[in-house]
């Protein structure tokens, strides 16, 4: 019984040793034979590699799309060769083994046009599909939906009963589905796979269906069969689209919060400084470009320090970005706003000055160019809810951050001394001296908070736009019409005014472009403040006309 | 204060010569300058130092558009307590309607050699002359849209802030989107007006060449006369009842309301006149330079408007002009010697001004003046004159 186990046992891993070693001898030669000049040939050859499943296959396709893979001259052999200076570094592209240097002179590139590139493409695809991580599976069988090719059918059929994966059976079924449309022969197959391709959705499968309705008009023949299938497939179209359009909408409105977020935060310490002080800081945009400087430079210390730390710098960056900018603020106030009490217009003028003293300064320190802020690991890519519909993280986290800090600013106006102390002299600033708030001190730390806010507003910021010396003026105006429209002394003013003002501005955009949409929403907030001249959330009584 | 002798002269005359000495001191100052360039270019040979050279001719030239500029905004802010921060909007309008004569004016000499259309047009593939450009082959058209165009806008704009009351800071923010959502709209191809390149290479004005030396000085003169016609105009504003009623305002707007005076229609009007002048200070200023572009709307220019009028004094016509004159004098010789510098002598003007000079070097500098002389003489106190109350 031993000798007959170890027999077959031998006996199979040389059956196993034998087949690899035909199946490689096949791709070998196949990829020999890539010497040919005609591309069709070339083609038919690809396929055949292909074909044969091999693992290596997909290393000499993968090396023939990247233009890497080479035929020697003298012997033909396939090769892999990088440029080294001025010769080729050869290696083989079965085993990985150095072979080393040649002139260009002996080697021979094996060309190929972009019709090859596709079949190269789909091949690659073809052999993912079977690649043990799930993750390729479901690429590789999107990739395929793109090149849909007759040869799958049958294929593709097998691999979608032999899976397990659940995510990855649904893209199977759904490339399975297109499939079936386009080359099955029973209509009831067809039409349950139109169902299922409706089920799926998204903008390749509109695609597939929209040049699928047009071949079955363009076909004169038509019989009660094909009519039927058109039908269907018109329908599936019509709700497929539908469903895109919801998505468009869903996706506008997404991008709108999404400024409004950006818009929310650049806002609302400019509404804080307003409420309190009745002064317009000119210079509140350039706090949020420090804040984003601040991110610049930590991050830039993370990474030439703790490279280890790099992905939690942005988290580090934003109290720094708070302080940082909450001192210039107080500074500012010392020096000389408060110099300036009484006199709004020459303040704006003051601040202004400011502002352009700032901008300089950073641009003598930085330079004039933009610094690029990375994303960590955990803010880049996407969250995709279905085909069609995604949401990058970066801005997910930025409306999660305003929100934050929304919240925040209301605990502290309504939770805290210094809150309380603020909202007095906000409504009346002779009555809150009258009893013993010392204004001046509410007013420096009034303005360091604003400040310090924009200064986060800053580090969210820089997640989305260059971080440039001008990044302060891109906002400022966008910034004041939100507190002007939004009302000042109320935080829900700005947080309503941001938001209308952001996604008003994303829904236009689609009917009337970026600048026009922009253009709308400055005439309608002029408009606007012809009928309430101190915005939608105006604190009422005494304190108004002063 | 009226001279009985000087009513023969006519209205007019009667116009310089009730003005108080420090206004006479400034037109006789701007005719002094005006004529030593105009003298010092053609009759005094290059060779001698005393010459003018034509660049300086131009550059002159366009110091007096800012001044006239600089005249319009403080004739609203230091008179009405109006601070426009839109006021570049005004200047390029004004500007936008003379290039668009200019352009006219290209005819068939333009790189397509299009005898209708500008060469923006033809590069955009636009087959007629869109009918808001029709009329502008004609001069008088054109100076009358120079005019018309800022003053409609100011006019519509106006009539809807003041009637709702909209003053203070919130006035100066909306007439900064009004003046960035005109820039936005001019950026665009689809207006017609060139875009981000806007308009340029024009050739001639009225048949004569703009590159010519006689044409440059022919400009400069139009320019000091603009300015002096402004400065009179303001001076008559600010001194008629009608001023008294601007000031009145300014100090005290609720009590002037409640008094009796319609507050909004003194306020629409200056705003309007104001913005007249910005526009025909625009108009002067085109051709000097040989270009305008939407960048001429963007709200830090108008700003900078404001900072000229607080250096020289606002609420002295003639300090605005001096204002205009420095501070550009200023920004030509840093931004050639020290670009670096500028931005920060910029700011620092900005902060140091409404800090140290509320009044600017017109109403500060006397002031100094009279506590060094109280210090010098003690023994006259009763010599002490603070505030001249100089236009």
């Amino acid at each position: 019984m031993r000798f007959w186990n170890k027999s077959l046992l031998l006996a199979g891993l040389l059956l196993f040793g034998l087949s690899q070693l035909v199946a490689a001898e096949t791709v070998m030669d196949l990829t020999k034979s890539l010497s040919v000049k005609s591309y069709s040939k070339k083609s038919v050859i690809i396929q055949k590699i292909a074909q044969t499943g091999d693992p290596q296959a997909t290393v000499i396709l993968q090396s023939l799309l990247d233009g890497s893979l080479f035929l020697t001259k003298d012997a033909g052999l396939p090769v892999l060769a990088a440029k080294l200076g001025k010769e080729y570094a050869l290696s083989d592209p079965f085993t990985g083994v150095d072979l080393g240097q040649v002139r260009k002179r002996a080697l021979k590139k094996i060309r190929i046009n972009n019709k090859v590139r596709g079949i190269l493409k789909a091949s690659i695809a073809r052999l993912n599909l079977s690649h043990p991580n799930p993750r390729h599976r479901i690429k590789a069988a999107k990739l395929l939906f793109k090149n849909l090719d007759k040869a799958l059918l049958a294929p593709l059929q097998q691999l979608v009963e032999a899976e397990n994966e659940g995510a990855v059976k649904e893209a199977f079924e759904t490339t399975n589905a297109a499939l079936i449309l386009l080359h099955g022969d029973t209509i009831d197959a067809r039409l349950k796979a139109v169902e299922r391709l409706k089920a799926a959705g998204g903008p390749d499968v509109r695609a597939l269906l929209s040049s699928m309705d047009r071949k079955l008009q363009a076909k004169a023949s038509s019989d009660e069969q094909s009519e039927k299938l058109q039908l269907v497939v018109q329908s599936a179209l019509k709700s497929v689209e539908r469903q895109l359009e919801n998505y468009g909408l869903i996706e506008s409105l997404f991008q709108g919060i999404s400024l409004s977020s950006v818009l929310l935060l650049a806002a609302i310490g400019l509404a804080i400084t307003f409420g309190v002080m009745g002064v317009i800081n000119m210079a509140h945009g350039e706090m949020v470009m420090i804040g984003a400087y601040t991110t610049y430079v930590i991050q830039e210390i993370c990474r030439t320090s703790f490279p280890g730390f790099f992905d939690y710098s942005l988290i580090l960056a934003i109290p720094m970005a708070f302080i940082v900018s909450g001192i210039c603020g107080v500074i500012i106030e010392r020096s000389v706003i408060r110099f300036l009490y009484g006199r709004p217009l020459e303040t704006l003028l003051a601040t202004w000055g400011i502002s352009l003293l700032l901008q300089q300064l950073v641009r003598t320190i930085f330079g004039a160019t933009n610094k690029e802020v990375g994303s960590p690991e955990w803010l880049s890519g996407a969250w995709e809810v279905t085909a069609g519909l995604s949401f990058t993280y970066n801005r997910i986290a930025i409306i999660f951050f305003a929100l934050f800090v929304l919240a925040g600013l209301m605990l502290v106006l309504k939770k805290t001394l210094f809150g309380l102390q603020m909202r007095a002299v906000t409504q009346n600033r002779q009555m809150a001296r009258s009893m013993g708030i010392k204004s001046a001190r509410i007013d420096a730390m009034t303005f360091g908070l604003g400040s310090g806010v924009a200064g986060m507003a800053g580090v969210a910021l820089s997640q989305v736009d260059n971080v440039s010396p001008n990044l302060g003026q891109a906002y400022i105006i966008d910034s004041f019409m939100v507190v002007v429209f939004g009302g000042v002394g109320n935080l829900w003013g700005t947080l309503v005014g941001a938001s209308s003002l952001g996604i008003v501005n994303k829904f236009l955009e689609p009917y009337s472009g970026a600048v026009l949409a922009k253009i709308f929403v400055l005439v309608a907030i002029i408009l606007f403040i012809q009928k309430r001249p101190r915005g939608l959330f105006a604190l009422k009584g005494r304190s108004v006309e002063g | 204060m009226k001279n009985k002798n000087n009513k023969a002269l006519g209205p007019f005359f009667s116009l310089i010569t009730d003005l108080p000495g420090g206004g006479k001191a400034f037109m006789g100052i701007l005719l002094a300058v005006a004529l030593y360039t105009v003298i010092g270019n053609t009759l005094i040979p290059e060779s001698s130092f005393a010459h003018v050279p034509t660049y300086m001719v131009t550059l002159m030239g366009k110091y007096l558009c800012y001044a006239l500029l600089a005249l319009s905004v403080d004739l609203i802010w230091g008179y009405c307590g109006i601070l426009s921060l839109g006021h570049g909007a005004f200047f390029s309008l004004g500007g936008y309607a003379m290039g668009m004569y200019l352009m006219r004016q290209i005819g068939d000499r333009g790189v397509y050699g299009n005898p209708e259309l500008p060469d923006f047009m033809v590069f955009l593939n636009w087959q007629e002359l869109p009918w808001y450009w029709s009329g502008f082959d004609n001069f008088f058209v054109a100076a009358l849209m120079v005019m018309l165009v800022p003053g409609l806008l100011a006019f519509v704009f106006g009539w809807f802030a003041f009637r709702s009351r909209v003053t203070g800071v919130y006035f100066s923010i909306i007439t900064q989107a009004m003046t960035y959502a005109l820039l936005l709209a001019f950026f665009r191809n689809d207006m017609g007006f060139g875009g981000n390149n806007g308009l340029t290479d024009f050739k001639d004005l009225l048949g004569f060449d703009l590159r010519s030396d006689g044409m440059r000085l022919g400009l400069f003169v139009g320019s000091a006369v603009a300015v002096a016609l402004g400065y009179l105009i303001c001076a008559f504003i600010t001194r008629s009842k009608f001023g008294r009623v601007l000031i009145a305002i300014r100090d005290a707007e609720s009590r002037t309301r409640f008094t009796g005076y319609r507050v909004e229609f003194y306020k629409l009007s200056v705003f309007v006149i104001s913005a007249v002048l910005a526009g025909i200070a625009g108009a002067f200023y085109v051709p000097q330079v040989g270009i305008i572009n939407p960048s001429e709307f963007s709200p830090a220019n108008s700003i900078e408007v404001v900072i000229w009028v607080a250096v020289g004094g606002r609420g002295t016509l003639w300090g605005a002009v001096l204002g205009a004159v420095l501070v550009n004098w200023g920004k030509s010789y840093f931004t050639g010697a020290f670009p670096e510098a500028w931005l920060y002598l910029l700011g620092g003007l900005f902060v140091c001004t409404t800090l140290f000079l509320p009044k600017g070097i017109v109403g500060t500098v006397p002031e100094w003046w009279a506590k060094i002389k109280l210090r010098l003489g003690r023994f006259k106190p009763d010599l002490i004159q603070t505030g001249k109350g100089d236009m």
